[in-house]
C-alpha cells in the first residue's frame, strides 16, 4: 500500500512539475516562448542566463541549446531549443477546446497560422528589429551610437511590411483569420520593443487596422504582464 | 484539380515544395514565373504573395505562400510521417531542426550562394571575398553542431526522416556546385547524410527539376 501511495505521488508531482525556460525575460525569444506560457496558463519557471558572464557558451547551457543561445526549454526528459518550436510544443501540449492556438486540425486554418508565422521571421522581424537595436540595444548596452543611416533605411522597409499587414487586416481581425493565434503572439515582443523603446511608435498612426490589431493584442493579459517586466522606461 | 506552384523549381524554396509534392504523391503543376520581366511583381502574382517571392501555391480556394509554410500543409494534408504531427516531442523534434535549416543553415548558405554562383553566372561580376568569408565561418559552427547530432542520430529529429532533413536538399545540392563543397570533408557524418538525401528518388526527380530550370 505503501509502495503505491509513493508511486502514486510521485507521478502526481511529475505531471505537476512546472516546465522550465531558460534565457532572459528582456530577449524577444525568451518573450515568444512566454507569451504562450502565459496564454496556456500554464506552470513555468524561468531560469536566467548571464549573458555578460559568457552563461550561454557554459557546458551546461550548450547541452541544452548547441548553439550557444537563447531561450532552451525544459519539460521532463524533453529538451528543447528554438522559441518557435518551443512555443509550437507548449501550445500543443496544453492545448483544449477553449485553447487552440495553432489550429492544427483544421487544414486551412493551420496554413495560415504556419503563413503568418513564416511572415513575422522572414518580413517582419528584419524591418523593425534594427531600429530597436540601433535606437535602444547598441546605444544603452554596448554605449555605441545610432547608425541613422540604418534606421531610416529599415523605416522604410518597415513601411512596405506595414502596408502588406494594413491590407491584411483589413480583411480578418487577426493574421490568421477571425481567430487570435500563435501568428498574432510571434509579432509581439518585436513590436512591444519597437513601440517601448525608439521614438517611432507613430508610425503605426499611418496603419490603423495595424494599430487596431495590436492594441487590441496588447490589451490580453498575458502581453500586459510581460510587457511590464519588458518595459524599457522604469 | 491539381495543385499549382507558382515559381522556378532552380529556387531553393520552389524546390522544398517540390519534394513535399513528390513525397505524398501528389498531382501538381509548376507555373514558371519570369523574374526577368518583373513577372514577381506584377499584380497577379502579388494577389497570390504579397512579398513579390516565390513560390506562392493554390489548392483549390487556398492560396498560400511561404515555402516551410506550404511545405507543412502539403505533408499534414496526406498525414505525412515528416511531421510526425500528432507525437509531442517528435513533432518539437522536426519544428526545432525545421528552424535550425531555416535560421543556421538557410542563412549563410543563401549568402554564400549569391556570392559564389548568382553573381558570376548571373550578374556578371565578382563575389566579395570577405562576405563569403564570414559566412563560410557561419557554415562551419553550424557543421560542427550538425557533425555532434548526426554522430547520434542517423537524421536531425531522430532516428526518422522527417521535413527538417529534406528542406536541406536544394541548398545543399548548391552548396555541393560552389568551391566550399569540400568543407564537408571535415564534417563526414554530414557528408554522408547529405548524400542519403541527395540519393532519395524524390530529391533525385526535384534535382533534375532545378537543372532544367537553372
Amino acid at each position: 500500500m505503501l509502495r503505491l501511495a509513493t508511486i502514486a505521488t510521485t507521478l502526481t508531482r511529475k505531471l505537476m512539475a512546472p516546465v522550465k525556460v531558460f534565457g532572459p525575460a528582456a530577449s524577444t525569444n525568451v518573450a515568444r516562448v512566454l507569451v504562450c506560457l502565459e496564454e496556456v496558463g500554464a506552470d513555468y519557471e524561468l531560469v536566467d542566463i548571464d549573458f555578460p558572464g559568457k552563461g550561454h557558451k557554459r557546458p551546461d547551457h550548450l547541452a541544452r541549446n548547441p548553439f550557444g543561445q537563447v531561450p532552451a526549454f525544459q519539460d521532463g526528459d524533453v529538451i528543447l531549443f528554438e522559441s518557435r518550436a518551443i512555443a509550437k510544443y507548449v501550445l500543443r501540449k496544453y492545448k483544449s477546446e477553449q485553447l487552440d492556438l495553432l489550429r492544427e486540425g483544421n487544414l486551412e486554418e493551420a496554413a495560415m497560422v504556419d503563413v503568418w508565422t513564416e511572415v513575422e521571421t522572414h518580413q517582419y522581424h528584419p524591418a523593425l528589429s534594427p531600429i530597436v537595436l540601433e535606437c535602444f540595444i547598441y546605444p544603452t548596452l554596448r554605449g555605441l551610437p545610432t547608425n541613422q543611416k540604418v534606421v531610416d533605411e529599415s523605416l522604410e522597409k518597415a513601411k512596405k511590411v506595414l502596408e502588406i499587414y494594413e491590407t491584411h487586416l483589413s480583411k480578418h481581425k487577426y493574421l490568421a483569420g477571425d481567430f487570435v493565434s500563435f501568428a498574432d503572439f510571434n509579432h509581439f515582443a518585436c513590436t512591444f520593443y519597437f513601440m517601448d523603446a525608439t521614438p517611432y511608435s507613430n508610425l503605426f498612426d499611418s496603419y490603423p487596422y495595424v494599430k487596431a490589431w495590436w492594441e487590441n493584442l496588447m490589451s490580453r493579459p498575458s502581453m500586459k504582464k510581460l510587457g511590464a517586466n519588458m518595459s524599457t522606461r522604469n | 484539380m491539381a495543385m499549382k506552384v507558382y515559381g522556378l523549381p532552380m529556387s531553393t524554396n520552389v524546390a522544398r515544395v517540390l519534394v513535399c509534392l513528390e513525397e505524398v504523391g501528389a498531382q501538381y503543376e509548376v507555373v514558371p514565373i519570369n523574374f526577368s520581366i518583373g513577372e514577381h511583381k506584377n499584380m497577379e502574382h502579388t494577389a497570390r504573395n504579397p512579398f513579390g517571392q516565390v513560390p506562392s501555391f493554390q489548392d483549390g480556394d487556398l492560396i498560400l505562400f511561404e515555402s516551410r509554410a506550404i511545405s507543412k500543409y502539403i505533408l499534414r494534408k496526406n498525414q505525412s510521417e515528416l511531421v510526425k504531427e500528432g507525437d509531442l516531442p517528435d513533432s518539437a523534434m522536426v519544428d526545432m531542426w525545421l528552424d535550425v535549416e531555416s535560421h543556421q543553415f538557410d542563412r549563410p548558405m543563401a549568402v554564400i550562394i549569391h556570392q559564389c554562383l548568382i553573381i558570376p553566372m548571373y550578374l556578371g561580376g565578382e563575389n566579395d571575398g570577405n562576405v563569403v568569408e564570414e559566412n563560410v565561418e557561419k557554415l562551419k559552427k553550424t557543421f560542427e553542431v550538425y557533425e555532434a547530432r548526426l554522430s547520434k542520430f542517423k537524421y536531425l529529429a531522430g532516428d526518422f526522416i522527417s521535413l527538417a532533413d529534406l528542406s536541406h536538399f536544394p541548398t545543399a545540392y548548391y552548396l555541393l556546385a560552389t568551391p566550399h563543397a569540400s568543407l564537408l570533408d571535415n564534417y563526414p557524418h554530414v557528408k554522408v547524410w547529405i548524400a542519403d538525401i541527395l540519393a532519395r528518388p524524390t530529391v533525385k526527380k526535384v534535382v533534375e527539376m532545378m537543372k532544367a530550370t537553372a
